[in-house]
């Protein structure tokens, strides 16, 4: 595991990117290698039963020295449609009544930022998203619930994010987003990766239902938008 | 064909786990007691990524439709052929319509019962192992049917082997974890001198220890878990994360079991004792 400074911060997650660019790139056995990068890590793991650890640390940290700037694969950013009827938003009036704002200023909030994905773990196609801003920060709630429906959108703390699957939950659940974000029968299962970034944007019960079927029969085309032109 | 009569309490299928996958969230899975399952599979002369059945605690009932080489490793189960007992660590010959059962466990907690060219589930993202939603199924379930090879004739190199009785083992050998630091004087003592006991709340995903030390108030980005990895909550919790635990996560990983060791806490269930001996860096 490599560890940069412990902080939240895009120029550092593009730095760990870089690396691990070249390091796919230098090293002749990367294929036998898995990178999981999270917010100021970088963890390699090597399939084979033993490495020779100092020779891959000064390999390791050659390719860092070496490694090209800016390297980072193409970024997306992926535009995500929400539904925010309180139907899914099931904790949306105690959000508005807990932040003091009313329930069309959240949407507002929630849909005006970009967040950058951090991590993607805990659960197949979890992402980690950065960037929320002050005025939707709400504790988590106090009681979990022992089941959150699969694509529910939340908050939690300084966190946003989406339930990939039904799973037990203790965010304050405010809409649901129709998009698979881990389908398994897809060559690459899930779309987005580490230091990509996501939008949301706020679509009616109609526009939830088509999505949503548009997924299921492989039909829906994701909106993005290459980063970085 | 092999039918499933009953499932016993949670019989799964694994092989050597998924890889490539990590960064999308996706578990290792895999076998948890990796020494046995490779054993089982060695007798019967099959590659070491072929699937195998993990049985947990109590051992399903089968029916063979094709005739086959099996082998059972790991816990002792009572397995039975046709209502007759049969040695764990041997090959043994079945044909159309023989029942294989299991009964009383009479030591560890999970079985691995391999057939000669192993389990042919379905393959998702690289491996057979159970793991939903990634695979239809997260264990086996009755009158379900599972596709095996036929074979009529083979002649084992080795047709039984004495297995070592790592059953009895209770000392894991950890590792420092990255956040090893974090911890103090009075930690590090109960960690190394207690013997802990399993908690009820153990699986294929985490193995949590009953005994609590003292907490912290670490904070920490989330970063990469690994099985193995055992987590320290700010209550003082110790979690151990298995092959079907999450890929990243947010307390401090304190330690990390060696391969070995994973393999040995796989095999106890709650109420049982172990102890954790730290190895050099």
């Amino acid at each position: 595991m490599i560890e940069w400074p412990n902080e939240v911060s895009e120029a550092i997650l593009y730095d760990i990117l870089d690396f691990a660019e070249s390091f796919k790139l230098d090293f002749k056995d990367a294929l036998n290698w898995e990178l999981v990068p999270s917010y100021n890590s970088l963890t390699l793991i090597n399939r084979n039963k033993s490495i020779e650890f100092s020779k891959i640390r000064f390999q390791i940290e050659e390719c860092y020295k070496n490694r090209k700037v800016g390297g980072t694969p193409q970024r997306y950013l992926w535009k995500l449609p929400v539904c925010y009827d309180l139907e899914f938003g099931i904790d949306l009036e105690e959000v508005s009544r807990n932040l003091g704002k009313r329930i069309e200023e959240i949407i507002k909030a929630h849909t005006e930022h970009i967040y950058t994905v951090y991590g993607i773990g805990f659960l197949p196609g979890f992402m980690y998203l950065g960037g929320l801003p002050g005025e939707l920060e709400t504790p988590r709630k106090s009681v979990p619930r022992l089941s959150v429906p699969k694509g529910s959108v939340g908050l939690a703390g300084k966190q946003t994010g989406i339930y990939p699957q039904e799973s037990p939950g203790g965010w304050n659940i405010i809409g649901n987003c129709p998009i698979a974000l881990f389908n398994v029968n897809l060559a690459k299962p899930c779309f987005v990766s580490v230091g990509d970034q996501i939008q949301f944007y706020a679509v009616t019960r109609a526009e939830y239902d088509l999505h949503k079927i548009e997924t299921e029969v492989g039909i829906y085309n994701l909106d993005k938008i290459k980063l970085d032109d | 064909m092999i039918k499933v009569i009953q499932p016993g309490f949670f019989t799964t299928i694994q092989d050597t786990g998924r890889f490539g996958y990590r960064d999308k969230g996706v578990p290792v899975c895999g076998c948890m007691d990796n020494y046995s399952a490779s054993m089982a599979n060695s007798l019967l002369e099959n590659d070491e990524t072929d699937a195998v059945m993990e049985i947990t605690m109590t051992g399903p009932k089968l029916e063979f439709q094709t005739s086959s080489f099996f082998s059972v490793t790991g816990a002792d189960m009572s397995p039975e052929l046709n209502g007759s007992p049969v040695n764990s660590y041997e090959v043994h010959k079945v044909n159309e319509g023989d029942i294989l059962s299991f009964g009383k466990l009479m030591n560890g907690f999970r079985s691995y019962l391999a057939v000669k060219g192993g389990f042919q589930t379905e393959i998702k993202l690289g491996s057979r192992s159970f793991y939903k939603p990634v695979t239809d199924k997260n264990r086996i379930k009755e009158r379900m049917e599972i596709s095996i090879e036929e074979f009529k004739e083979f002649s084992p190199k080795i047709s039984h082997i004495i297995p070592e009785a790592r059953h009895k083992e209770h000392e894991l050998l950890v590792y420092q974890g990255p956040e090893y630091n974090i911890l103090k004087a009075d930690q590090l003592k109960l960690l190394f001198n207690t013997k802990f006991t399993i908690a009820k709340e153990n699986n294929r995903m985490a193995y949590q220890l009953e005994e609590l030390i003292a907490g912290h108030a670490h904070k920490m980005l989330t970063s990469a878990t690994l099985p193995g990895t055992v987590q320290l909550t700010p209550a003082g919790k110790l979690i151990i994360l298995m092959r079907d635990g999450q890929t990243t996560g947010g307390y401090p990983r304190v330690l990390q079991l060696a391969t070995k060791s994973i393999a040995i806490l796989s095999q106890k269930k709650f109420g049982d004792k172990i102890s954790l001996h730290p190895l050099g860096r």
